[in-house]
């Protein structure tokens, strides 16, 4: 006999959407069951954010240093030697981060009174569902079931992942040696992101990108900075490129991989030791026994539908996170799942938000909220727009966070200054980003912006600027 | 993207097309699986369409008032995700699909509160607009959903019309209006109702009656006293099936024993045939007030019932027109047509004929008045009628003769029962 444990909420996955709303469902006394086949935290945690912002992180120190080493030193300051990189040791480091983020989710989770089990979930029916824990099984009728099953690597079916010499995200940042040479498959944030770390760390980087730009999600303008960061720091990007196959070149220590592309209709190829694909992700909907649940997916098949609350067409069962739908983020994730554990608990809730941050962590970093003035335009908007530059913040020269070329951009309605949305590229501008998200949703306008004193020096003050200069008077730009 | 598009859907009950009541949408919107899109009328109910895709709206078929056919293109799409074959060959989403059913495989024990069952599609339902439009801070708009505020009817006071917590408060303090506005100042503003639907139909049915129909209308003032008594006494005897009696039911009686004797005006004049249809059966129009607007349920063969009968009768059709329920059979057929408003009955009108019929029976406010009689003043109940008629075939002697026969048998109620 297989054990039956009956619950109100079961949670069904334990990362940043998950834990979230397994933590509040507690919180809120219903009685809770979450289970993650992997490890708590999820991608986010374990194989994506964190670890890739502690690398990156890394790398940002790595560069400094080697600058002081260089002749003459830098600001004054010199090291003797140049450093010198342990890539285990760095990756090791990156793991004590990820352990203790990963034990803080599950004793958050218990301490607020969730049960917390390690296990595979499949379900059986709408709201049933055996779990399989190291050989033990236990049975979980739910009152209510929150799918938060997340989202996989693509890949690509000629030149799947080894995790060897073909890298996924997830290999890439348990890298035991640095590899002089590496392709990226796809010029999206995660090949970026991981680009720029590696780059400052000394691997020579290609990135193939199959269509004509990298980066499309952010514009033209914003993402420019990006690319003469790029072209300086050496990285090679083939626009318009596809991926054709992989043949590998030597064995053992010293081995290449070589990637086949094609580009402009002519076939190329490039010997490198490690490719990384990074050419999006994929909800994750097979493997858990979504076909018994009777839950319907959306018209592309790519994610289950849900409505504003979450709801997918079975009465009780919600979906959140990567598998619920564009975008795939984190953040969206948690404030789903704090959403569907309070409509459960019967609070009336609804995702009304007005905007959803998106940033990208690399060098230099940028921050989207709301419409840019492309999109602002396209909607019918009226708009007016102004641009700050980081290289007229004090704060900014003091951090060199202006050596990147960045800068803040406002987009407001002409007709009543509410500010529709906001973009920034440059370094250290992701921590900025918190009030350009509360601005949208408050539903600021230009002048409540401009009537809050920011204090100096910092490189909020940029934002302040920004918000001038788009009503015409700011201090610090002509 | 790609250019998806959508057509309308098969709702249902053999109606092969409906019309366009409301867009909830304009093109270059962009709009999100599941919002509402359009609202479609058909013969039988207004069903709200969601919309099967997300993506830009990059066309819209049919203006509002358009008859359009299942089946034909009513929105074009730029969508995510894959390309249909052809742009115009799109796939066809099944009934349940653009209606949203959902279903359940689960017990319907626990009511979900997500099912909406094709049978009773919800009536112009609103879409609650994404926060788009509506200036509100998170806290703002929790409270609003939590106070059941829709926060698109209200005024905000802040900057860029942003809606401010005072402004909830004003709101909510007001029971649920705007803040009232400084008294005596003048008003330019206009408001644009597009004439659709039921009152399109309604409005047609009107302009046909009086164009083609000679009207003359008639009054008569009716001493109700003694059928007030004999109503109150039934009432007070009542079974517990039985509903409570209004004057109406007595009328409907009266009139049915009435058009024995004056045939002509329990009639229906064909125009085209050059015709006039008298009929036997007395099937009783009774002109019903309804949210969506005028209705006539018909109360079939009052000559065949007692007063409880045509009582009962009466409330199930005009409850039914109400609520929305009211089958075909329920709604045509009449020979004669009734119209009262209650309380609101006022002193007299001058009712439209329901073309083709040739008479209309207004029955306007009971009172308690000062009356002559023999040679003192008493207190007697009068209820006024009025009453229109078709000249062409009912002369001003015969609806005359019908009316004062009528109050004849209302003033002295045993002889509705003879």
């Amino acid at each position: 006999m297989v054990e039956v444990r009956r619950c109100e909420v079961l949670v069904v996955g334990g990362g940043p959407g998950g834990y979230v709303a397994g933590i509040r469902s507690a919180q809120l006394g219903l009685d809770t069951v979450i289970v993650e086949g992997s490890r708590y935290g999820g991608t986010c945690l374990i194989r994506g954010c964190i670890p890739s912002k502690a690398i990156i992180h890394a790398a940002d120190r790595f560069e400094s240093l080697s600058q002081h080493a260089n002749e003459g030193g830098h600001m004054g300051i010199s090291v003797n030697e140049a450093p010198s990189l342990n890539m285990k040791d760095l990756v090791g480091w990156k793991d004590k981060i990820v352990d203790r983020l990963n034990k803080g989710v599950e004793s958050l989770l218990k301490t607020a009174g969730a049960e917390v089990i390690h296990g595979w979930a499949t379900f059986t029916g709408a709201k049933t569902c055996r779990v399989e824990m190291d050989g033990d099984q236990v049975d979980i009728e739910a009152n209510n079931v929150i799918l938060a099953t997340g989202s996989s690597h693509i890949d690509l079916p000629f030149m799947p992942c080894d995790e060897e010499l073909i890298l996924s995200s997830t290999g890439a940042l348990d890298l035991q040696e640095l590899p002089e040479t590496a392709a990226i498959v796809g010029g999206g944030y995660i090949g970026l992101e991981l680009g720029c770390a590696l780059a400052k760390l000394g691997t020579k980087v290609t990135v193939i990108e199959g269509t004509g730009d990298v980066l499309a999600m952010m514009d033209k303008e914003i993402r420019r900075p990006l690319e003469i960061w790029l072209k300086k720091h050496g990285v090679e990007i083939y626009r318009n490129a596809l991926a054709r196959g992989t043949e590998q070149i030597g064995s053992g220590k010293g081995g290449k991989i070589r990637l086949k592309y094609e580009m402009n209709g002519e076939n190329h190829s490039i010997d490198v030791d490690k490719i990384l694909v990074t050419v999006g992700r994929k909800a994750n909907l097979s493997g858990w026994g979504l076909e018994e649940t009777g839950v319907r997916l959306g018209p592309d098949g790519r994610f289950i539908r849900t409505d504003r609350k979450c709801r997918t067409n079975i009465p009780g069962v919600y979906a959140i996170g990567d598998v619920a739908g564009e975008p795939m983020l984190a953040h969206k994730a948690s404030a789903e799942g704090e959403m569907v554990a309070e409509i459960i608990s019967g609070l009336d809730r609804e995702f009304d938000n007005v905007a959803i941050p998106a940033i990208v962590f690399t060098e230099p970093e940028i921050v989207s909220v709301g419409l840019n003035p492309d999109s602002a335009r396209k909607r019918g908007e009226d708009i007016i727009t102004g641009k700050f530059p980081l290289a007229a913040n004090g704060r900014a020269l003091t951090l060199e966070a202006e050596k990147t070329a960045g800068f803040i951009r406002v987009t407001a309605r002409k007709s009543d200054h509410v500010i529709l949305g906001i973009q920034a590229v440059g370094s250290h501008v992701a921590e900025l980003h918190g009030e350009f998200v509360l601005a949208l949703e408050m539903g600021a306008v230009l002048e409540d912006i401009e009537g809050t004193i920011h204090a100096h020096p910092t490189m909020t003050e940029a934002f302040h600027e920004s918000v001038l200069k788009t009503l015409g008077h700011a201090i610090h730009s002509a | 993207m790609a250019r998806k598009a959508f057509k309308l859907p098969d709702i249902g009950e053999g109606v092969v097309e409906g019309e366009v009541v409301t867009w909830h949408v304009e093109v270059g919107a962009s709009v999100s699986e599941d919002d509402s899109i359009v609202d479609i009328m058909t013969d039988k109910s207004t069903v709200t369409i969601p919309s099967p895709y997300s993506g830009v709206i990059v066309a819209l078929h049919g203006e509002i008032g358009d008859m359009v056919a299942v089946g034909a293109v009513l929105v074009e799409f730029d969508s995510e995700g894959e390309a249909d074959d052809s742009p115009l060959a799109p796939e066809e989403p099944d009934v349940e699909e653009a209606l949203d059913v959902v279903e359940t495989s689960d017990p319907p024990a626990r009511a979900p509160e997500a099912a909406s069952a094709i049978t009773s599609p919800p009536v112009a339902k609103v879409s609650t607009a994404p926060s788009g439009p509506v200036l509100a801070s998170p806290a703002v708009r929790r409270r609003a959903r939590e106070s059941g505020v829709d926060l698109s009817a209200l005024k905000g006071t802040g900057p860029g019309g942003r809606v401010q917590q005072s402004d909830l408060d004003a709101y909510l303090a007001t029971g649920g209006s705007s803040p009232s506005a400084p008294k005596q100042v003048s008003r330019n503003g206009t408001t644009e109702i597009k004439v659709v639907g039921l009152r399109r139909k309604i409005a047609e049915q009107m302009v046909r009656s009086k164009s083609s129909i000679p009207h003359f209308s008639y009054f008569e003032e009716i001493d109700i006293t003694e059928l007030e008594s004999l109503r109150q006494l039934l009432n007070s005897s009542r079974g517990e099936e039985q509903p409570k009696l209004t004057y109406l039911p007595f009328i409907m009686m009266a009139l049915s024993k009435a058009f024995v004797r004056h045939e002509k005006c329990n009639a229906i004049y064909d125009e085209e045939g050059e015709v006039v249809i008298q009929h036997e059966a007395v099937n009783l129009g009774i002109a019903t007030q309804t949210d969506k607007g005028l209705f006539v349920p018909v109360v079939k063969h009052v000559e065949s019932m007692d007063v409880w009968q045509a009582a009962s009768e009466m409330q199930r059709v005009t409850g039914s027109a109400r609520d929305g329920s009211a089958t075909m059979e329920d709604l045509t057929g009449s020979t004669f047509t009734i119209t009262s408003l209650g309380r609101e009955g006022g002193l007299g009108a001058t009712p439209i004929i329901n073309h083709p019929e040739v008479g209309i029976l207004g029955i306007h406010k009971a009172r308690d008045m000062p009356v002559a009689r023999g040679g003192a003043v008493e207190i007697r109940r009068i209820m006024n009628v009025s009453s229109s008629w078709d000249h062409r075939v009912v002369d001003g002697a015969d609806g005359a003769a019908l009316i004062q026969d009528l109050k004849r048998m209302i003033e002295h109620p045993a002889l509705i029962f003879m």
